[in-house]
């Protein structure tokens, strides 16, 4: 336990100690919230369903930084640690190996909650952000959309070749993924990219995480829990039958 | 020899698809030697040396390892043994300090790393980040994670390769220095030089079979090469004359250098008595010992050269 406690430290300020990750995760969507909050404001809006335009952005942003460290993070790291023989170094110890990846998705979790929680406490001070009158249930839901895109990201990284590969093809999902989504941009898409965007488990994280801001229930999003639970499953399966750490 | 024995290895096999990386492979380390496993790259030096840490599982054969077996026991194995691997890197920004403080609490018993950082030169490095460390430094550092639960033996997988020979021989000088602290040593090199001047006990592997198994004196001696002595005169030599002394077996001669093959410790003694009593005169005489490499090449018919 002690050393999962010093791996999990250390990976923590090696994560801040990159800029790349830091800025994408915690800086960036900060960024996007004020320039955006900005210039649209925080009025409610027929369109949004009485919210405001900060009120619907934020559950977005939430699920664009999960998808940031769940999927880009996550899979380059691990890929990398592979490919570089971190992994073996550290299997060479004591360790218990599932303590190696641990760490990583515990650093990379609490990261997504920071980054969550910028965009709250910015967002509440700045543009009077609504906040649910039970914000309870949105803590599962958070947690749920986190495991399943982790556990895509744990997929790529356990299939793919090279840590180059790793990489690209994560680029190459994240940003079709965090447009189509609506996580960046709400609602706008046509019929046809919302109906393509089914395809993509964030979507229904977004749908989610939207909705109970929204003052929904988990009963009303009994499809998206199914779906990220499904991904969830199927993905850990998936990586454990074919992760490599060499 | 027999009861101190702490490795020992028993018909060890390990394929790859179709490809027999190592074949029927049995040997013993004893308890305080420097052992060295020498043969070309892909001869099955890294595939064994795995398979003993129990990183790898073999297809086949018996490893037990201070008493363990490598598979089964592999958390008590690792806590007892320290290795170095071949290829390995580190976070980048991961700074010398932090890597040591962090593999310490892998550990329940760990030794104070800011002596071992002294000790290996390293003192100066201690903030450093790993991706600023030079080759050798990188080496050091490694040696220095082996060595961080003071483990009972130590395993180094080409531990010199790709440092300079001032480099190298500080290492040598490392590897003498924890033997001398009572651990065993087991090393894979693919300088022959370095396994006759390091270990204790030399075995030579080729395509995933044990080619020897001895003291590198044993080893040299039992090839039963012989000495040469080489050196250049000024005018042509009437080389018939020198084949008349008894250690003598043969003469080559190119351009202006003379050489002479020949058994037994008199050769030199007999070849310059000669040349001395001919009158000749001679320059740059030195002489010439067969070495590893000679056992190498007599032994599998090719150059140790990659």
């Amino acid at each position: 336990m002690r050393g999962l406690w010093k791996l999990t430290r250390t990976e923590m300020k090696l994560f801040l100690r990159e800029p790349m990750a830091t800025f994408f995760t915690l800086v960036f969507p900060t960024m996007c919230l004020l320039l955006l909050g900005s210039m649209f404001g925080n009025k409610p809006v027929k369109q949004f369903g009485g919210l405001g335009f900060v009120d619907t952005m934020v559950p977005g942003y939430t699920a664009m930084i999960i998808a940031t460290s769940g999927l880009l993070s996550l899979c380059t790291s691990i890929a990398s640690y592979r490919e570089k023989g971190i992994l073996r170094r550290l299997r060479a110890t004591p360790l218990q190996p599932q303590a190696i990846l641990t760490a990583q998705v515990a650093v990379l979790f609490l990261m997504a909650v920071l980054g969550m929680a910028l965009l709250i406490i910015l967002g509440k001070l700045i543009y009077g952000l609504h906040i649910p009158r039970n914000p309870l249930p949105l803590l599962p839901a958070f947690l749920l959309c986190a495991m399943s895109v982790f556990a895509v990201g744990f997929v790529l990284a356990s299939v793919l070749p090279t840590a180059r590969t790793a990489e690209i093809t994560a680029m190459a999902l994240f940003f079709p993924m965090i447009f189509l989504s609506g996580a960046v941009i709400p609602q706008a898409l046509p019929e046809t990219v919302r109906r393509i965007s089914q395809i993509l488990p964030l979507t229904h994280g977004v749908t989610l995480l939207r909705g109970l801001w929204a003052g929904g229930t988990w009963c009303e999003h009994l499809k998206e829990v199914c779906v990220l639970s499904g991904v969830f499953v199927v993905g850990v399966i998936v990586s454990a039958k074919t992760f490599r750490w060499e | 020899m027999e009861d101190n024995a702490v490795v020992k290895v028993e018909h060890l096999r390990k394929t790859y698809g179709s490809l027999a990386a190592v074949d029927d492979v049995s040997f013993e380390v004893y308890q305080g030697e420097i052992f060295g496993m020498v043969g070309p790259n892909g001869a099955g030096k890294t595939t064994t040396i795995e398979c003993v840490e129990g990183l790898r599982k073999p297809d086949g054969g018996g490893i037990q390892v201070l008493g363990l077996d490598p598979q089964r026991d592999g958390y008590d194995l690792r806590r007892r043994i320290g290795v170095q691997f071949q290829q390995a890197s580190l976070q980048d920004r991961l700074k010398v300090w932090e890597a040591l403080d962090l593999f310490s609490s892998f550990y329940p018993r760990s030794v104070d790393w800011n002596v071992l950082l002294e000790q290996l030169g390293l003192g100066d490095k201690r903030n450093a980040p790993f991706a600023q460390l030079s080759g050798g430094q990188k080496q050091r550092f490694f040696a220095a994670l082996a060595l961080v639960n003071d483990p009972e033996m130590v395993f180094l997988d080409e531990l010199t390769t790709g440092l300079d020979p001032h480099a190298r021989r500080a290492m040598w000088d490392l590897v003498r220095d924890i033997r001398s602290r009572g651990k065993t040593i087991f090393l894979t090199t693919h300088f022959m030089e370095e396994a006759e001047r390091l270990c204790d006990r030399v075995l030579i592997i080729d395509n995933g079979r044990i080619v020897a198994l001895d003291t590198p004196e044993n080893l040299i001696k039992t090839l039963g090469a012989e000495n040469r002595v080489v050196f250049t005169t000024e005018a042509p030599l009437e080389t018939e004359r020198l084949k008349t002394a008894p250690a003598v077996t043969r003469v080559e001669t190119i351009g202006d250098r003379i050489i002479v093959y020949g058994r037994g410790d008199r050769l030199v003694v007999e070849v310059v008595n000669n040349l001395v009593s001919n009158a000749i005169c001679f320059r740059d005489l030195r002489t010439e010992q067969p070495n590893l490499e000679d056992v190498f090449l007599s032994l599998t018919g090719r150059e140790m050269r990659d």
